[in-house]
């Protein structure tokens, strides 16, 4: 059973029951292989092996009791590093947060404990999942398992090229912006961002608080739809967090559900700055779709082309309050220069923070200084209702919305390092799901002639996981991309 | 937002209480500087009468059921965390004359 470390979660759920596995085999040999190839890939910031396995051990005398919690039971999840779990480092990939250990766990980390889940290492990603290609992280940068030579994306890089390089069976990000499609569209693998407010944010560091969101990366559609299912919680602990509502047994609805859909194209996010191979696969999938008897309709999302600069603004303004808390009094990292209340603070964070975070601190603080937030901060605000209404008006006529992840594949490392803007472009077409609060989901639909992966994002209603699970699940049922692994 | 924006860092690195470098501001004020000529492009929708959007669902208080306990952690573990500690305390420099 070498290969145990590329199986899917429902593949091992079904060996476990069996008794043909168990949950110490299966996290040996993603240990093993995390061992063997992360040397290349650097996707983990720490693992701890030791750990993965006694949890590993206590899943397998549960299930030998005849007491196994679900699907998840056994199952090794990797975890990116702005997720607290308890007693383990929480560094956000960064200086200020160095020697930090987290003392509870994230609720979502919760749920997945209670559904039996092996908690395992920590995933690298962008400093305060500020970036698109992690190489904003103060500690390494992660490498692509297709093409060492480019990046996985960000800000959830690491998570990312874990699933690809088969060092964990799933794994959790986080997306603020495009934080989880993107590097998933880039790494070949599924990666979905549920509808805001349907996970809890507890326990998960705040970047840009209105738009963050924990999702899964997992290698099929069905996976995914497990993972959510096991992280849904309404809690008190997050006063953003909504119950669940509409049809949220997601796993069992995407094998009822056959369609035929109406889908909207929107003829926006095929125009300027699109790759042509990208264009010629997504176009591709769209014709799968008409093929099955979907019915096509051409929409257009107008304001598409301001969500980038609303986003910037949004943002930027919410992470410079968020990380105001980093302040070297309570945790993190404080100066050996600070004589002062005022040095202590300045110090501390012109040492501990990167060049990306202090970019989007700077920005941030200005869109909200007097005499500039009526220009940039509130017309933002307004320019997002307006967003929001491309999409409510969308939905009106269709079922979900198919577009690209990301308007390129992989990029080369360093190609996009000193041009913020480029970097930022990245995520023109992940972006406006955030602002809207929308679930959207990004599928493996091909690759390049030079072999890098692509991925067809299928954006759904609010609240509409269930339909959008169902559409992905339908496409990946039919095609094997999926199944490709790279050569490490 | 007619003129061309520009940022003053100094002044802005201030309110932000964030110490940077004298190369960092160079690098940082050209940089900024294409964002925010970016960011202009804001100006070509009417948002005459629009709500600002802060959220993407709407936000109601969330009351607690009564004073209910619940985990607490120890005071070692919360000051421990500190760069400085002492006594259950944090230690800063110090901010009175």
């Amino acid at each position: 059973m070498s290969d145990l470390h590329f199986k899917t979660i429902t593949e091992l759920a079904a060996m476990l029951a069996a008794g043909e596995t168990t949950s110490v085999a299966i996290t040996q040999a993603v240990i093993d292989r995390t061992a063997a190839v992360d040397a290349q890939v650097k996707a983990f910031l720490s693992y701890n092996p030791e750990d993965a396995l006694s949890q590993a051990k206590v899943s397998d005398e549960r299930r030998s009791a005849g007491k196994s919690l679900g699907p998840l039971d056994g199952i090794p999840i990797g975890i990116k590093d702005t997720l607290a779990v308890k007693d383990q480092p929480l560094r956000c990939a960064s200086k200020m947060l160095e020697n930090y250990v987290s003392p509870f766990d994230a609720t979502c980390i919760t749920k997945l404990r209670e559904a039996g889940a092996v908690i395992w290492g920590r995933l690298n990603m962008d400093e305060f999942a500020m970036g698109s290609s992690t190489e904003n992280s103060a500690y390494q940068t992660t490498c692509n398992p297709w093409n060492l030579e480019t990046i996985p994306g960000g800000s959830s890089g690491g998570s990312a090229a874990a699933m690809a390089a088969g060092e964990a069976i799933a794994t959790l990000g986080t997306d603020t912006g495009g934080s989880i499609r993107q590097p998933a569209a880039l790494c070949g693998v599924v990666g979905m961002k549920p509808t805001y407010g349907l996970i809890s944010r507890y326990g998960l560091v705040a970047f840009a608080s209105s738009l963050d969101q924990v999702g899964p990366f997992a290698r099929t559609v069905e996976d995914a739809a497990i993972l959510m299912e096991a992280m849904l919680s309404k809690d008190p602990l997050d006063s953003t967090s909504i119950a669940p509502q509409g049809e949220t047994n997601y796993a069992a609805a995407l094998k009822e559900k056959k369609g035929p859909w109406k889908l909207g194209v929107p003829q926006e996010f095929f125009g300027e700055g699109i790759d042509p191979e990208v264009k010629a696969n997504i176009l591709k999938a769209i014709d799968w779709y008409k093929d099955q008897g979907c019915e096509i309709v051409d929409i257009s999302l107008p304001h598409s082309e301001l969500a980038v600069p609303v986003y910037y603004i949004v943002a930027t303004a919410e992470a410079s309050s968020n990380l105001a808390r980093f302040d070297g009094v309570r945790y993190g990292h404080r100066s050996d220069e600070a004589k002062d209340a005022m040095t202590l603070f300045t110090k501390s964070r012109g040492e501990g923070f990167g060049d990306e975070v202090k970019r989007r601190i700077i920005l941030g603080t200005y869109v909200l200084s007097s005499g500039y937030y009526d220009a940039y901060y509130l017309r933002a605000q307004k320019v997002r209702r307006r967003i929001l209404g491309d999409f409510e008006k969308a939905f009106e006529q269709v079922d979900a919305i198919l577009t690209p992840t990301s308007p390129t594949p992989a990029f080369k490392r360093g190609e996009r390092a000193d041009d913020p803007l480029a970097m930022y472009l990245s995520d023109v077409y992940t972006i406006s799901v955030n602002l809207a609060g929308l679930p959207a989901i990004s599928i493996p639909s091909g690759f390049t002639e030079s072999g890098l992966p692509i991925g067809l994002q299928v954006i759904g209603k609010a609240f509409g996981e269930a339909d959008m699970f169902a559409i992905a699940n339908a496409f990946e049922q039919d095609h094997d991309y999926h199944k490709t692994m790279p050569a490490l | 937002m007619s003129e061309t924006p520009h940022i003053d860092i100094d002044y802005v690195a201030n309110l932000a209480r964030l110490d940077m470098t004298e190369e960092e501001k160079s690098k940082l004020g050209s940089q900024l500087d294409d964002i925010l000529g970016y960011f202009d492009k804001l100006n070509s929708v009417d948002v005459e009468g629009v709500e600002p959007m802060a959220h993407a669902h709407r936000v109601a208080n969330v009351w607690r059921q009564g004073d209910q306990p619940g985990e607490t952690y120890a005071p070692e573990i919360l000051t421990g965390m500190a760069p400085d500690h002492r006594d259950n305390q944090v230690v800063v420099p110090k901010v009175v004359e």
